[in-house]
């Protein structure tokens, strides 16, 4: 889409671009929405530690930025409404549902996706940890399940199954392979407890 | 979603004049709830001005009281110590709501702006008043399991949903908003509106009125406190009935009692003749299950949700009975 000529969009895009300036719109006076409204404007993200330009309509989610845009096809759309966890990824290491994160909101924050979690051939514990205990059965529910976990271990509140059970439910898994994942939590948490006593 | 634009506001008073400036603009903190409505097409707006990232993102402890800002993200304001000692009821009803996930992504300015449940409202298309004025309630003749008891009209059975608004209902909570005529401070009783016969319009706020935190008074007593959720699975859920309570408790005697109902009412329910009832008696199960009953006094059932009543009351003496059990 070619950009605008209209001032007051070319201005907006502008705010935009330098990262929360916002111009133009502010000054608007008219009760009417403008013609063109929705447009795609610049925006960079940051996705794990690769910085990214893209040029989307604001409505495009952080999922969907990541899967029809940047082909990183790993977070998965379940529900699209916050229900399922398939989507969660994780911003600034913390543990957010992509689905209803828009993608020019993420901008600026540092996004990991289940792509961004092996270094090179090496996998994450908590990958490794999930194949080793079964801990899924199709592996739709997986990459967001992982990035959960990962959450869950920075922020540090679970402690006993019982905790892991209650701060995994934002993660459901349609095959029941809930046991082995809250197995395999616990196995690199107790691991990591045991390295950094 | 239908298209719309995105700003990012650069403090506070910008944020108020760019949403003021379009009529179907609209703040966005988390997005937890927006995002998710304007995708069911149940609301549409042209043009979102974000506030996520404005400095309103603190939790100010002294001995006066607790300021949260409005972008404190529920699960940090879940773990914050001084919430933990001096609030646990807030504490506990935050962490019954939602997933891990959403509580680190929604604000406390979003959830007190958050939405209904009603499958009929979040549609996008059956009758609604709440999401078309004067198209009717399809709730009304509907399913209706979900849907309030108390504080009902003949426009509107809309549960409220949050878990949080019913625990500030008990600790004189007041909203401090700034807006296009400026700064106020709303007692958070008066923040949520009956549905009434305009069931859409759903709280104090002005267009382009935006919450910028919420104070809470020093409560000596609200360290006896508690919220019960009951719902339909263990975890990450709408609460069927649910119940915030505080006492204090001298002598083996109530001195004063705090109790509001969540899942039951159209805005978080304040149960005041219910706290009456318990003050200068003894902590006793009667006086509980009493409590329960005049909580639930006024309550309206439709065809579905009349299981409602006795539950919510259950969750009233229960939730009292495991307060008293705390420590003072």
């Amino acid at each position: 889409m070619a950009p605008s000529d209209d001032p007051d969009r070319r201005d907006f895009i502008q705010g935009v671009t330098a990262g929360g300036l916002a111009l133009g719109l502010g000054a608007a006076t008219s009760a009417d929405p403008p013609a063109d409204v929705g447009q795609p404007i610049p925006m960079k993200l940051t996705i794990n530690g690769q910085d990214r330009e893209l040029q989307i309509e604001p409505r495009v989610t952080l999922l969907d930025a990541l899967r029809e845009v940047l082909h990183l096809t790993g977070s998965k759309k379940g529900c699209d409404h916050g229900q399922c966890g398939a989507c969660t990824v994780l911003i600034d290491g913390r543990r957010v549902n992509s689905c209803l994160t828009l993608a020019v909101a993420a901008a600026g924050g540092q996004v990991t996706t289940i792509e961004g979690l092996a270094k090179g051939e090496e996998l994450h514990p908590l990958q490794a940890a999930f194949i080793k205990h079964d801990a899924f059965q199709c592996g739709y529910c997986t990459p967001g399940q992982i990035c959960s976990a990962v959450g869950l271990m920075a922020e540090g509140h679970a402690k006993s199954d019982a905790d892991v059970r209650e701060l995994m439910s934002g993660n459901i898994c349609r095959c029941g392979a809930y046991p082995n994942i809250v197995a395999a939590v616990q196995e690199v948490q107790q691991l990591a407890a045991k390295e950094n006593p | 979603m239908t298209p719309f634009d995105y700003v990012r506001a650069d403090g506070p008073d910008a944020a108020v004049k760019q949403v003021v400036a379009r009529p179907t603009a609209a703040f966005l903190g988390g997005g937890t709830g927006l995002i998710d409505l304007m995708k069911l097409y149940a609301e549409r707006h042209d043009l979102l001005v974000d506030v996520s990232r404005l400095p309103m993102d603190k939790v100010e402890a002294t001995e006066k009281g607790v300021r949260i800002g409005a972008n404190v993200r529920n699960s940090d304001l879940a773990y914050h110590a001084a919430i933990r000692t001096r609030f646990p009821v807030l504490s506990e009803a935050l962490l019954s709501g939602a997933s891990p996930q959403l509580r680190n992504m929604a604000t406390v300015g979003g959830n007190l702006m958050q939405r209904t449940r009603c499958p009929y409202f979040r549609d996008g298309h059956s009758a609604c008043n709440k999401r078309v004025p004067k198209s009717g309630c399809a709730a009304l003749d509907g399913v209706n399991r979900g849907h309030a008891v108390l504080g009902t009209s003949d426009h509107c059975i809309a549960t409220h949903p949050s878990d949080l608004c019913v625990a500030l209902a008990i600790l004189d909570a007041t909203v401090r908003t700034t807006g296009p005529k400026g700064e106020r401070t709303i007692p958070f009783a008066d923040f949520h509106r009956l549905p009434g016969d305009t069931p859409d319009r759903e709280t104090a706020l002005d267009h382009g009125e935006l919450i910028t935190a919420v104070d809470l008074p020093a409560l000596p007593w609200a360290t006896r406190s508690h919220y019960l959720k009951v719902r339909d699975r263990a975890s990450y859920e709408f609460a069927l009935t649910s119940a915030a309570v505080a006492l204090e408790i001298a002598d083996g005697v109530i001195k004063q009692a705090r109790i509001a109902l969540g899942g039951v009412g159209t805005k978080p329910w304040r149960a005041a003749e219910a706290e009456k009832a318990l003050v200068g008696k003894k902590p006793t199960p009667e006086a509980f299950a009493a409590a329960g009953d005049a909580a639930l006094a006024g309550a309206v059932p439709r065809q579905h949700n009349a299981f409602k009543i006795p539950l919510a009351k259950r969750t009233v003496a229960r939730a009292l009975a495991a307060a008293a059990a705390m420590p003072g």
